[in-house]
C-alpha cells in the first residue's frame, strides 16, 4: 500500500480516453477498450534498466552533473590541471552509494507491489465466485468484498448486505480534500443505486449486464459522474455510489461492486504523485552556501585568470624560450581563459562531492539511533520509535511549534468513570497518580454476574451503598442506565457490548452496569434493564436530545408501575439552574464536589430527575408533537418545549469522568514548554473537552492571567474578539511582531473551528498569528483536518519557524504532511498517520526525547560537521590560490594528485563522520533536565551564515599559514646532506602532511565526545595518511608505473628531515593556538548553557517540584462528546435494523475505537491481573 | 476481526509491565548495547583554565628554547652569495650576458673575484641559484617523461605527449625529452683560491653525491642497463634542442653519464618556487683545514645559460651546513616568536580568567 501512494508510474496506453464504457460481466466487450489492468507497478527499475535509468536520474542532480562537467573539462589537456581520476573516484563512489540505496528501495517496492498485486479477491465469473489475484481483476468484473477487506479497484457499489444497499468504508489515504466539518472524516457511508441494491445474491448479479458510461480516469477524489444503462433505463451515478481503491470496507458483512477503474486508472493511483519532499532548513542553508561558494569559486577563478593574463604578458611571453605556449594558445588572453577553467577544476574541492553523501550518511546514522533507542520503546505495544524519513533529523533540534492532536495523542481516548457525588456524599476519592493506583480495585463479579470485568473502581463505599439499597444511589445509577443513546448488543447471555456514540456515555452506562443497573437492550419504544438482578422494562416516551446549546439530554420513561419520570443529565451550569428550589443545600454541596472534580481535570455531568404526572405528560406530549410537526423554526420550537419540561428537577448527583491522558503527557508538555516550544492543540473535539484536557495536561493553568475564548460565528465577531484580546496583550499594532516578547502575564487562547475559518482568511490571518503567538497556549477545537493543515501552513508562512505536527488518526494526515516534521503516534488508530509521518512512536511522551535528545544532538552534530567540513576544505583548497601567485597562475597544484583524490574520501572523512554521528556535548539525561539547552537550535545559533563565514575565515587563515610557513622555511633550507628542500615534491609532501595534521588536531578540538570509534578514526586516518603516502611513494609502484608515481622516494627523504617536522609543528601551532585561545575565552567569559552543564557533574533534578499542584477553579467540563441527532434516530427506530456495529461508525470515530477497546479488554482480561499497583515501589500520592 | 496491528496492544488504562518473555510475541525492543543506546564510554575533554593555560605555557616553554637553538645554529652557518648575472655594466659577466643566446657555439667566460671574510670549515656546498625562473609552472612541471628517464626503451623512441613540443626534433625522438630537460642549467662554475702568495689554486669540486639517493638509483636509469654503451643506446635519438652536447656526453665517468648524470638529475627535480637554488658541487675531500680559508677567491664562469631575456638572475652560493641543514634564520625567529606569543597569550588569558572569568561551575543554571 505504501508504495502505491508514493508513485504512479505505470503501464498505460497513451491514447487519451474521452469516456469510459464498461459493461458488467462482459470481458470481451470491455477488452476492446484496452483499459489498464489492475496490476500496479510502483517500482522504478528492473534488473536490465537499473543501471542506465538510475544513472540518468542521478545525473539529473545538479551536483552530479556539475562534477561530470568537471570531469569532461579535465579531459582537455590544455585545461587539465588534475588527472581525471581525482574527480572520477569520488564521483564513482558517490554514484555507487546512491545506486545501492536506490536499488534497495526499489527492491522493497517490488516486494510490496508483488504483495499488493497478489492479494486475493473474489471475482464473480460465470455466476460463481472465484479467487483471483488483484492484478488479474479486470474492468467490468463484479467482485465481492467482505468486511475489513481493502477495496481492490474503484468499484461501483451494486449491492450490499446492509439494508438499502448501504455500506461503510474507511478512507485510508484519501482524505485531505474533504472539507465537511460535521461529518466524520474517517468513516463514510456509501449507497448503491437503488435498482441494483435489490439484486442481492450472486445469481442475479451474474446476469446483470448493465453498462456504465462515465468520465475517464482522473484524480478528483470527491467527484464521479456517470450513467448506468440497464434494461433500457438510465440511472445517474455519483461519488456516493463509488468505492475507491485504498479504502477499507467496515461494518458491512459483504458487498458487490463493479470494477470501473483498475490499477493505474484508480483515483488513488491517479492521486499519488511524488510526495512532497521535505527539506530541512539546514538543507536550504547549505544549498545557499554552496551557491555562494560557487560564486566565490568563480571569483577566485577570475582573479587567478586575470593574474594569469598579466603574468603571461609580463613574464610568460619572455619565458617562452624555456616554456613555449601550448599550440592552440597564441596570446595571453586565451591562456587566461584556459587557466580560469583549470583553476575551477583545482578549486572545486571547496564544494566537495562528498559533502552531500556525508550529510546523508550522518542523518542515516542518527535515524538508526532513533530506531534503536530503548527509551522510546513502548513495551505495551511492542513498538519502537521509527524514523521513517532519514533526512530530517537535525530539524528535530530546531522545532518551535508543535501542533498536536488531542484524542489518541494527548489522551488515550479512554474514559473512565472516576468519581461521583450522590446525595452529599462523594465517592471514588482515591489518591492516584497517572501511573499507580492505590487501593483495592473492586471486584464486581460476585455481586453482579453482568458486570464488565474491565471496569475499574476503587471505592467500596459506593458498592456498599448500592448493596444496602440506598434509594438515591439506586436512582442515580438507574438514571445512568436509562438516560443515554447507547446501543447494546448481546451476542450470548450476559455478554454485553455497548456501542456508544461517545466514550463518555459508554463509561457512564458501563458504570451503571457494574453497580447493578444493567442496560440490556432497547427498542424504539422501550428500554430493558436488569436492576439488581431483576429484569425491568421501561417504556421510553421521549428522548430530549442533546445539542450544543442545551448541553444536556433527557429521557422520559414510564416504569413498569406506570410512573412517568424525566431523567436528565447535563452540564452543571445549565442543569443546576433548572432545579427545584428545595435542592439548594444539596446543590451547594454538589457544586463543591463538581468544582473539585473539575479542578482535577475530570469531565463532569450533573444528574437530575423530575416526576411527571400523567397530565403533565399528556400536555407536554401534545405541545411536543406540535413543535415536531412545525415546518418553520422547528428547531427553536422543539428547544422551547424541551426547555419547558426540563424544569423544577430534583438533583441526584454528579459524575466525574476521567479522559485518560497518555502516560507522561503533562510532564512532557511542561518540559517542552520550558524548552521554549509552543504547543498548539488542534482537535476536532468540543471546546469544553479541549479546554478540560488543556488543564489536565497543564497547558492551561490557573496561574494564567486570562484564557481567551474566541467562538464568534461571523467575520465581525471574530475580528472583534481578536481585537479584544489585543488590549490585555498590549499589542499595539498588527505589524509589530517585536512587541510579542514583552507581554506581562501568561495568556491562552481557545478558538473554535468556525471562528478559525474566519481567522484564517487573508485579511485577518496576520492579526490571528500575532495574537495566537503572543499566547502561551493555543487550543483550536472543532477543527477540520483541512483547517489543521491550514493552521500549520499559517505558522510556516508567518513565523519562519520549524513546525512539528503530531497525531494519530487519518484526520491528522494533512497536518502531518504540511508541517516541517510529521510525527505519527503508532497504536490505536490504524496506520494512516504513521504512513504519512516522518517519525513514529507509540507514546506522546517520547516526543521530549525525540526533540530534546535526538533532535538536539542531531542538530549539534550536523552543525559541527558542516562547520568543520567547510573549514577543512577551504584550508585544503585555498593553498592552491596562494600558490598561484608563485607559479605564474598556471594552475599547478600544491599537492600530489593522489593526495587531492584521497584527501576528502580517505584522510579526513572518517573522523568528521564519527564526530557527526557520535558527538555529544551533554549526556541525554541532562538535555531533559535542562530544556533550555534546546534553545540554540531554535535560534539557529550553531550553524548560520555568520558561523559559516567564521569557518571559512578560519579555513582561509589555515591555508595561508599552511602555504607561507613552509614557503618561508623551505625556500632557503637544505637537507643535512646539503640538498635544498625547496623542490616541488618536498614542498608538496610537507604542506600535505602539515594540512592533515592541522585538520586532525582541529577535529580533535571539535570532538567533544571521544569514544573508541573517534579514537580509531582520528588516529587511523593519520596512520592511513602516512601509510598510503609511503606506499604511493614507494619504489615498487614506481617501477611498475613510472609515469604515474612521480613522487618516488619523496616521503622518505622528506619526512626524515628534522626541518620538515619543525616546519609542520610550527604551522600547526600557528593554526591552532589562536583557535584554542578564542574558544577558551568564549567558554570562560560567555559560557553557553551547554558548557556549564558539561562542567556540572553532580546530579540535579530540576524537574522535581516543577509540576506543582494546581488550585481549584470552576470550569464547566461536562461530559458530552457526541453530536445531536441520535435521540431522534433511536426513537424513530431508524438505526435499529442496521447491523449494530455500524452505528458506532456512523458517529464519530471515538466510539468505534472505544468499542474496540472494550472488546480488547474482554479478550485480554485473562492476562490482566486485577490489581496493577503491585510491586512498583512506593508511589507518591498525586497531589491535586 | 481488525487489522493485525490492532491485536498486539493492550489499551487497558492501568499499565501492567509484563515480565520478560511474558508474551508469545517476539519483542521488537531494541538491543541494549552501549553503542545503540549511545552510551559508549567516552572521554569528554573540556576547555578549562586548568587545561588550556598550562598548554599555552608549555608550548611557549618548548618553542622558545627550540627557536633560540635554531637561531644560534643558523647563525653559526657560513654562507656566501654572489650574483653573476651581469646586469650591471660594471659586472664582469656583462658582456657574456649581452651577447649570449642559445645555440651559440663559442663559449663565453667571465671571472668574478670575491673575498671570504671567514674561513669555511667542514663540508662546503656550492649552489647555483636562479631567480624568476618558473620551474613550478604547470606546463613546465609536467613536460617530462619519467618512463623514458627510467630507461624504458619504448619511451626513449616514442616519448610521451607530455613532452611536446620537445618530444621530437627533426623527426627523431628527443632524449631526454620535455621542457625541463631542454632548459637544463649548463653554466660551468670553477672556484679558485687566490693564495696570499699569489698562486691561484683550483678548489676541487665533487660533482657526485649531489642528487637524492632515490633519484640517482631508482628514478633515473640509462636505457639498456648499467654497462651499456650509451652512444649506441642513444643512437637514433636527438639531443634536446638547447643542449650543446648529447646526453651521453655529459660526463666522462660512465656512472655519472646519460640520464644518471647528477647535474641532470638535480635539474630535473623541479623547484617549488620561482627563486630557488640547486646543489652544484660539494667541497668535501679538502686536504686543507679549514676547507675554504678566508681570503680572495675567483669564480670562473663559462656563461652558457641566458636568463636576461626573462629578467632572471643567476647566483653562486657557498655554504656550510649543520644538523638542520643550511642557513635558515626564519625558522629560529619564527619559533621564538610563536613561543613568546603563546607565553604572552597564556599570561593574558590567565589575567582575564582571574579578572572576569566564569569560575562558578555549578551555580546559576537558569531556566
Amino acid at each position: 500500500m505504501v508504495s502505491e501512494l508514493h508513485r504512479a508510474a505505470l503501464c498505460r496506453k497513451d491514447a487519451l480516453e474521452e469516456e469510459r464504457r464498461v459493461r458488467a460481466n462482459d470481458r470481451e466487450y470491455n477488452d476492446k477498450f484496452q483499459y489498464a489492468s489492475n496490476c500496479i507497478m510502483t517500482s522504478k527499475y528492473n534488473i536490465i534498466t537499473f543501471l542506465p535509468v538510475n544513472l540518468f536520474e542521478q545525473f539529473q542532480e545538479v551536483a552530479n552533473t556539475y562534477f561530470l562537467f568537471l570531469l569532461i573539462l579535465q579531459l582537455i589537456p590544455q585545461i587539465s590541471s588534475l588527472s581525471w581520476f581525482t574527480t572520477i573516484v569520488p564521483l564513482a563512489l558517490v554514484l555507487s552509494i546512491t545506486a545501492v540505496k536506490d536499488a534497495t528501495d526499489d527492491y522493497f517496492r517490488h516486494n510490496s507491489d508483488n504483495q499488493v498485486n497478489n492479494r486475493q479477491s473474489q471475482v464473480l465469473i460465470r455466476g460463481s465466485l472465484q479467487n483471483e489475484k488483484w492484478m488479474n481483476v479486470r474492468v467490468g468484473d463484479i467482485i465481492k468484498l467482505e468486511n475489513n477487506q481493502f477495496v481492490a479497484a474503484d468499484l461501483l457499489l451494486l449491492s450490499s448486505s446492509e439494508p438499502h444497499g448501504l455500506c461503510y468504508i474507511e478512507t485510508a489515504e484519501l482524505d485531505g480534500s474533504e472539507n465537511t466539518p460535521h461529518l466524520s472524516i474517517k468513516s463514510e457511508l456509501r449507497q448503491s443505486v437503488s435498482v441494483t441494491s435489490e439484486l442481492g445474491d450472486q445469481n442475479n448479479l451474474a446476469s446483470f449486464n448493465g453498462e456504465v458510461v462515465c468520465e475517464p480516469p482522473n484524480n478528483k477524489l470527491d467527484r464521479f459522474c456517470g450513467t448506468l444503462y440497464w434494461r433500457d433505463k438510465k440511472y445517474t451515478l455519483t461519488n456516493q455510489n463509488m468505492l475507491l481503491r485504498g479504502c477499507v470496507l467496515r461494518n458491512t458483512e459483504a458487498c458487490y461492486g463493479l470494477v470501473i477503474f483498475a490499477g493505474p486508472d484508480t483515483k488513488l493511483m491517479q492521486n499519488s504523485g511524488r510526495t512532497k519532499f521535505k527539506r530541512t532548513s539546514i538543507d536550504r542553508l547549505m544549498n545557499t552556501l554552496v551557491l555562494w561558494i560557487f560564486g566565490f569559486l568563480v571569483c577566485m577563478g577570475v582573479i587567478l585568470a586575470v593574474g594569469n593574463a598579466v603574468w603571461e604578458r609580463e613574464v610568460g611571453s619572455l619565458f617562452q624560450s624555456y616554456l613555449p605556449w601550448d599550440p592552440p594558445v597564441d596570446n595571453f588572453l586565451f591562456s587566461a581563459f584556459l587557466s580560469f577553467w583549470s583553476y575551477v577544476i583545482i578549486l572545486n574541492t571547496v564544494v566537495p562531492i562528498s559533502l552531500y553523501v556525508s550529510v546523508e550518511v550522518i542523518r542515516l546514522g542518527h535515524s538508526y539511533f532513533i530506531n534503536w533507542d530503548q527509551q522510546m520503546f513502548c513495551s505495551q505495544c511492542n513498538t519502537a520509535a521509527e524514523a521513517r524519513t532519514t533526512t530530517l533529523n537535525e530539524e528535530l533540534g530546531q522545532v518551535e511549534y508543535i501542533f498536536s492532536d488531542k484524542t489518541g495523542t494527548l489522551t488515550q481516548n479512554i474514559m473512565s468513570f472516576n468519581k461521583c457525588s450522590i446525595n452529599r456524599q462523594t465517592y471514588g476519592n482515591i489518591h492516584f497518580t497517572h501511573l499507580f493506583v492505590l487501593g483495592e480495585r473492586l471486584d464486581f463479579t460476585p455481586f453482579n454476574p453482568l458486570a464488565d470485568p474491565d471496569f475499574c473502581f476503587y471505592d467500596d463505599t459506593l458498592l456498599e451503598s448500592v448493596k444496602v439499597g440506598d434509594s438515591h444511589t439506586h436512582e442515580f445509577f438507574r438514571l445512568l442506565s436509562l438516560c443515554h443513546t447507547v446501543m447494546s448488543e448481546e451476542k450470548s447471555e450476559g455478554e454485553l457490548i455497548y456501542k456508544a456514540q461517545s466514550p463518555d456515555e459508554g463509561a457512564l452506562v458501563t458504570a451503571a452496569r457494574n453497580f447493578g443497573f444493567v442496560f440490556r437492550s432497547r427498542t424504539p419504544g422501550t428500554i430493558t434493564t436488569t436492576e439488581m438482578g431483576r429484569p425491568v422494562t421501561y417504556t421510553l416516551l421521549a428522548i430530549l436530545d442533546f445539542n450544543n446549546i442545551r448541553k444536556r439530554m433527557s429521557v422520559i420513561v414510564r416504569n413498569p408501575e406506570g410512573r412517568i419520570r424525566l431523567y436528565c443529565k447535563g452540564a452543571d451550569t445549565v442543569l443546576l439552574e433548572r432545579l427545584n428550589p428545595c435542592n439548594q443545600e444539596l446543590m451547594n454541596i454538589t457544586s463543591d464536589h463538581l468544582n473539585e472534580y473539575a479542578s482535577d481535570g475530570l469531565r463532569t455531568l450533573a444528574l437530575a430527575y423530575r416526576d411527571l404526572s400523567e397530565d403533565d405528560w399528556e400536555m407536554w406530549s401534545e405541545s411536543h408533537r406540535c413543535a415536531d410537526k412545525a415546518t418553520n423554526c422547528r428547531e427553536d420550537r422543539l428547544a422551547a418545549t424541551y426547555e419547558a419540561i426540563e424544569q423544577d428537577m430534583m438533583l441526584l448527583g454528579a459524575t466525574a469522568i476521567e479522559d485518560k491522558l497518555q502516560e507522561g503527557v503533562p510532564e512532557t508538555i511542561a518540559v517542552l514548554s520550558l524548552a521554549n516550544i509552543k504547543i498548539w492543540v488542534l482537535t476536532g473535539d468540543k471546546q469544553e473537552t479541549a479546554v478540560n484536557i488543556g488543564y489536565s495536561c497543564k497547558m492551561l493553568t490557573d496561574d494564567m492571567t486570562e484564557v481567551f475564548i474566541i467562538s464568534g460565528h461571523t467575520v465581525q465577531s471574530v475580528r472583534q474578539e481578536l481585537r479584544s484580546v489585543h488590549l490585555p496583550l498590549q499589542l499595539s499594532g498588527v505589524s509589530n511582531y517585536g512587541a510579542v516578547a514583552h507581554i506581562s502575564g501568561e495568556f491562552a487562547i481557545v478558538i473554535n473551528g468556525h471562528s478559525l475559518a474566519h481567522a484564517l482568511e487573508a485579511d485577518m490571518e496576520t492579526e490571528f498569528v500575532l495574537t495566537a503567538c503572543a499566547c502561551k497556549a493555543v487550543i483550536c477545537c472543532r477543527v477540520t483536518p483541512l483547517q489543521k493543515a491550514q493552521v500549520v501552513e499559517l505558522i510556516k508562512k508567518h513565523k519562519k519557524a520549524v513546525t512539528l505536527a503530531i497525531g494519530d488518526g487519518a484526520n491528522d494526515v494533512s497536518m502531518i504532511k504540511s508541517a516541517h516534521i510529521g510525527v505519527g503516534i503508532s497504536g490505536q488508530e490504524g496506520i494512516q498517520a504513521v504512513l504519512a509521518s516522518d517519525y513514529s512512536f507509540s507514546q506522546f511522551r517520547f516526543l521530549q526525547r525525540l526533540l530534546l535528545v535526538h533532535g538536539r544532538w542531531s542538530y549539534l552534530r550536523m552543525c559541527r560537521f558542516l562547520c568543520y567540513f567547510f573549514y577543512k576544505n577551504f584550508a585544503f583548497t585555498m593553498v592552491h590560490f596562494w600558490f598561484g601567485f608563485f607559479c605564474g597562475f598556471s594552475a599547478q597544484t600544491v599537492y600530489d594528485q593522489y593526495f587531492i583524490t584521497l584527501y576528502n574520501i580517505v584522510y579526513t572523512s572518517l573522523p568528521v563522520l564519527a564526530m557527526g554521528i557520535f558527538d555529544q556535548d551533554v549526556p541525554d539525561q541532562r538535555s531533559l533536565e535542562y530544556p533550555k539547552l534546546y534553545e540554540p537550535g531554535q535560534l539557529n545559533l550553531l550553524f548560520n551564515k555568520r558561523e559559516f563565514f567564521i569557518c571559512i575565515a578560519q579555513g582561509i587563515y589555515t591555508s595561508v599559514v599552511l602555504f607561507f610557513v613552509p614557503c618561508a622555511v623551505l625556500s632557503d633550507a637544505t637537507q643535512s646532506t646539503g640538498v635544498p628542500l625547496a623542490d616541488y615534491q618536498t614542498f608538496a609532501v610537507t604542506t600535505a602532511t602539515a594540512l592533515v595534521i592541522v585538520v586532525s588536531v582541529q577535529i580533535a578540538l571539535d570532538t567533544g565526545f571521544w569514544t573508541v570509534i573517534n579514537h580509531v578514526f582520528v588516529w587511523g586516518s593519520l596512520g592511513c595518511y602516512f601509510a598510503i603516502m609511503i606506499a604511493l611513494h614507494s619504489q615498487t609502484l614506481f617501477r611498475i608505473f613510472p609515469n604515474q608515481f612521480h613522487f618516488v622516494g619523496s616521503a622518505q627523504s622528506t619526512l626524515l628531515q628534522p626541518v620538515v617536522w619543525l616546519t609542520i609543528a610550527l604551522a600547526t601551532a600557528i593554526c591552532i593556538v589562536p583557535v584554542l585561545a578564542f574558544r577558551f575565552l568564549k567558554v570562560d567569559l560567555k559560557p553557553q548553557l551547554s558548557d556549564t552543564v558539561r562542567k556540572v557533574t553532580q546530579t540535579q533534578c530540576l524537574l522535581d517540584g516543577r509540576l506543582g499542584a494546581r488550585g481549584g477553579s470552576r470550569r464547566s467540563g461536562y461530559a458530552f462528546a457526541h453530536q445531536e441527532g441520535f435521540g431522534e434516530l433511536i426513537t424513530s427506530g431508524k438505526n435499529m435494523r442496521l447491523s449494530s456495529l455500524a452505528l458506532a461508525n456512523f458517529a464519530s470515530r471515538h466510539s468505534s475505537n472505544w468499542i474496540d477497546t472494550l472488546r480488547r479488554k474482554k479478550h485480554n482480561h485473562t492476562h490482566t491481573p486485577p490489581n496493577a499497583s503491585g510491586d512498583l515501589g512506593a508511589p507518591q500520592p498525586y497531589k491535586l | 476481526m481488525m487489522a493485525t496491528s490492532y491485536n498486539a496492544k493492550d489499551e487497558d488504562g492501568h499499565i501492567t509491565v509484563s515480565g520478560p518473555g511474558g508474551g508469545t510475541l517476539r519483542s521488537r525492543k531494541p538491543e541494549n548495547t552501549a553503542f545503540k543506546q549511545q552510551r559508549l564510554p567516552a572521554w569528554q575533554p573540556i576547555l578549562t583554565a586548568g587545561t588550556v593555560l598550562p598548554a599555552f605555557f608549555i608550548i611557549g616553554l618548548i618553542f622558545i628554547p627550540i627557536g633560540i637553538g635554531l637561531y644560534v645554529t643558523s647563525n653559526n652557518i657560513r654562507e656566501f652569495e654572489v650574483d653573476y648575472t651581469g646586469v650591471d655594466v660594471s659586472s664582469p659577466c656583462f658582456n657574456c650576458s649581452q651577447n649570449y643566446s642559445w645555440n651559440s657555439s663559442r663559449p663565453c667566460t667571465c671571472t668574478i673575484p670575491f673575498y671570504l671574510e671567514q674561513p669555511y670549515e667542514g663540508n662546503v656546498y656550492m649552489y647555483y641559484g636562479l631567480s624568476n625562473f618558473y620551474q613550478n609552472h604547470r606546463r613546465y612541471v609536467k613536460s617530462r617523461d619519467d618512463s623514458q628517464l627510467h630507461g624504458d626503451m619504448d619511451s626513449l623512441l616514442t616519448p610521451s605527449k607530455e613532452c611536446e613540443p620537445y618530444a621530437f626534433h627533426d623527426k627523431k625522438p628527443i632524449a631526454p625529452c620535455g621542457a625541463i630537460a631542454n632548459s637544463m642549467f649548463n653554466d660551468t662554475l670553477e672556484l679558485f683560491y687566490n693564495d696570499p702568495n699569489g698562486t691561484k689554486v683550483l678548489v676541487p669540486l665533487a660533482n657526485t653525491g649531489i642528487a637524492w639517493f632515490t633519484d640517482k638509483y631508482v628514478k633515473f636509469k640509462n636505457p639498456g642497463g648499467d654497462g651499456a654503451n650509451l652512444t649506441a643506446v642513444f643512437q637514433g635519438t636527438s639531443k634536446p634542442v638547447n643542449w650543446l652536447k648529447p646526453v651521453y656526453e655529459l660526463d666522462k665517468n660512465s656512472s655519472n653519464n646519460g640520464f644518471i648524470n647528477e647535474d641532470f638529475i638535480v635539474w630535473m627535480r623541479t623547484a617549488a618556487l620561482p627563486t630557488f637554488r640547486k646543489l652544484y658541487r660539494t667541497i668535501k675531500d679538502a686536504k686543507v683545514i679549514p676547507t675554504l680559508p678566508s681570503g680572495n677567491y675567483t669564480l670562473e664562469v663559462v656563461y652558457n645559460y641566458p636568463v636576461r631575456s626573462f629578467e632572471g638572475r643567476k647566483r653562486m652560493i657557498l655554504s656550510t651546513i649543520s644538523w638542520m641543514g643550511g642557513k635558515n634564520p626564519f625558522l629560529g625567529i619564527a619559533y621564538v616568536t610563536v613561543g613568546s606569543v603563546c607565553f604572552f597569550l597564556g599570561v593574558v588569558l590567565l589575567v582575564i580568567h582571574h579578572k572576569c572569568g566564569n569560575r562558578n561551575n555549578s551555580a546559576d543554571i537558569s531556566n
